[in-house]
């Protein structure tokens, strides 16, 4: 009886209220869909390997760490990790190095061959990047290169390029350059300007699209299957014993992917938006 | 320093590691792809499409992306939209959301296999739901319908959240007086999202579409995860030509195929969701 002499305002007021409730209801699901599936990755790496391959299975972690200490004590795993975390290093410091030079000079300046480096860099990613692995395998060969972390990073840095210019363009972007004037009239040469007032300006970003190039490195599988051999990446060992290797050591290596992901991501996620938002312009 | 030459020496490192690790090795796959011993030859895209996997492969590999893009397109804008209307924990939300970006799709694999496992998690709910009597086996040789969802599942999981970070930039450059005043006029919800922020959104649901359905050709580790060799897709076959069978040219041929299929398809999205200049926010 009362929803037919409520007034229309109040009956607005409640449509709110139940579209609140859907609102809220429907990002509480997705967050479940997203979290769920890790959640039961982190028990079975919590888990003892007879649990792990026993059925059926507890939906909670006994947190023993069998399959945690199996994994690491597995021949080739301790080696494969430090191998990841050099390459994606290397990685980093690549795409930075190389890469924010040019968002620097795509922010500031405008010149012939701009448009070309743009539509360079922009090519890129309509490429499957992981597939130039295969020439570049033969010419590593003979360079010297192949099997190397250097050689691994150096295609890794292709992938992660692109970002880190387009990240670091955006960021100068938005760095006044009236900052920048103000210090040359000061007496600052052009160098000093850019290293005592932009850099630490821009330097929370720089690191933000520095780790997102570590994350790149980290993930990446067929590359670093095709071109690494003795020094294998996690991603390149896990992959390669995937058909010989038990359940609880896929998935303590499958743990062992993901957390640092997690954290990445965590560390990263105010600029997630300047390196993706980029694409639209 | 010059001010004229500053911005293209600061552009050369990145010009030059592009040409040398991006153009070059392009230009090597395609050459490979086309000779044999030295001598020009189509042989190599013979002996690959003679083999008997050939049409299985393409058709796993087109009809995956065929159902896992425009179910993430939805779930990305549905995600997109409980985002920008949530006022408390949204960048909780986006946090969580946006997980999956940093996650390796070895990994993604590996956490979909904790599930999918014959002694995994779905088998333990189901059991204890007295759905079935005993683990069913979902990704064995016999079972390619339940290994092709579980692969269907893993990525939606997994790469979702690239388009969703996108679409999030993209309505987040819509301008709210928009909004306003479509709910003066007395717009719902649903004519707002259909008449304001789909057609203003066109330019990122073109990048988002594009850069998906590239990384939806590039599928590979989480097949490799899942379904090991019982679901044969592009990537994998390359990645098969060059180690198991030691066909370097018709790897190549086979990337060149993928490349090929990748560039067809990111002109046909430039082409059908052009955004002409004028229409640009």
């Amino acid at each position: 009886m009362s929803v037919a002499t409520e007034t229309p305002v109040a009956g607005i007021a409640d449509a709110h209220k139940a579209g609140d409730w859907l609102l809220i209801a429907t990002a509480v699901l997705l967050c479940v869909w997203v979290l769920l599936p890790i959640y039961l990755l982190i028990v079975n790496a919590l888990s003892s390997p007879d649990q792990v391959t026993a059925f059926p299975k507890r939906f909670f972690p006994s947190f023993d760490l069998g399959s945690l200490s199996f994994f690491i004590n597995f021949a080739g795993v301790a080696r494969a990790l430090w191998n990841s975390v050099i390459v994606a290093t290397l990685t980093m410091i690549l795409a930075i190095g190389f890469g924010a030079p040019a968002g620097y000079a795509l922010s500031r300046f405008d010149f012939p061959g701009k448009g070309t480096f743009r539509f360079l860099v922009l090519m890129t990613r309509a490429f499957p990047l992981p597939l130039l692995a295969l020439p570049l395998a033969v010419m590593f060969i003979r360079t010297g290169l192949d099997d190397t972390a250097i050689g691994l990073a150096l295609v890794h840095t292709t992938l992660a390029l692109p970002f880190a210019v387009l990240i670091t363009f955006s960021l100068f972007s938005c760095i006044p350059v009236e900052l920048e004037e103000a210090a040359w009239t000061l007496g600052c040469t052009r160098w000093q300007a850019f290293r005592k007032v932009i850099l630490p300006l821009a330097l929370p970003g720089i690191a933000a699209s520095a780790v997102f190039a570590f994350t790149i490195s980290w993930n990446e599988v067929f590359a670093a299957a095709v071109l690494t051999i003795e020094n294998r990446t996690l991603t390149a060992f896990l992959l390669q014993s995937l058909g010989e290797s038990p359940l609880y050591l896929k998935f303590a290596g499958g743990a062992a992917l993901v957390v640092p992901a997690l954290i990445f991501i965590f560390a990263v996620r105010k600029y997630l938006f300047a390196m993706w938002g980029i694409a639209n312009r | 320093m010059h001010g004229k030459a500053l911005p293209y020496l600061l552009l050369m490192p990145a010009t030059l590691f592009l040409c040398i690790f991006f153009l070059y090795p392009f230009a090597l796959v395609a050459f490979e792809a086309v000779t044999r011993d030295g001598a020009f030859t189509f042989d190599n895209f013979r002996t690959m499409a003679g083999s008997w996997k050939f049409p299985v492969t393409v058709r796993n590999t087109l009809l995956l992306a065929a159902i896992v893009v425009p179910i993430q397109l939805t779930m990305a804008l549905l995600m997109a939209s409980v985002v920008s209307r949530l006022e408390t924990g949204r960048s909780a939300a986006l946090y969580v959301f946006a997980i999956p970006l940093g996650i390796s799709d070895l990994a993604a694999g590996l956490i979909w296999l904790a599930i999918f496992d014959q002694s995994g998690f779905l088998n333990t709910l189901l059991s204890s739901l007295g759905v079935v009597d005993r683990p069913v086996m979902f990704l064995g040789y016999q079972s390619k319908l339940t290994i092709f969802i579980a692969v269907a599942l893993a990525e939606i999981w997994r790469a979702t959240a690239i388009m969703m970070v996108i679409l999030v930039a993209g309505m987040g450059l819509i301008p709210k007086e928009y909004y306003e005043a479509a709910e003066v006029f007395g717009a719902s919800p649903w004519q707002r999202f259909v008449r304001i922020t789909l057609p203003l959104l066109r330019p990122s649901l073109q990048t988002a579409i594009i850069l998906r359905v590239i990384l939806a050709f590039e599928v590979f580790a989480v097949v490799a995860a899942l379904g090991g060799t019982n679901l044969p897709v592009l990537m994998g076959e390359t990645y098969n030509w060059q180690f198991t069978l030691q066909d370097r040219n018709v790897a190549a041929a086979s990337a060149l195929l993928i490349l090929a299929i990748s560039i067809g398809f990111t002109l046909f999205f430039l082409r059908v969701l052009r955004v002409p200049k004028e229409a640009r926010i």
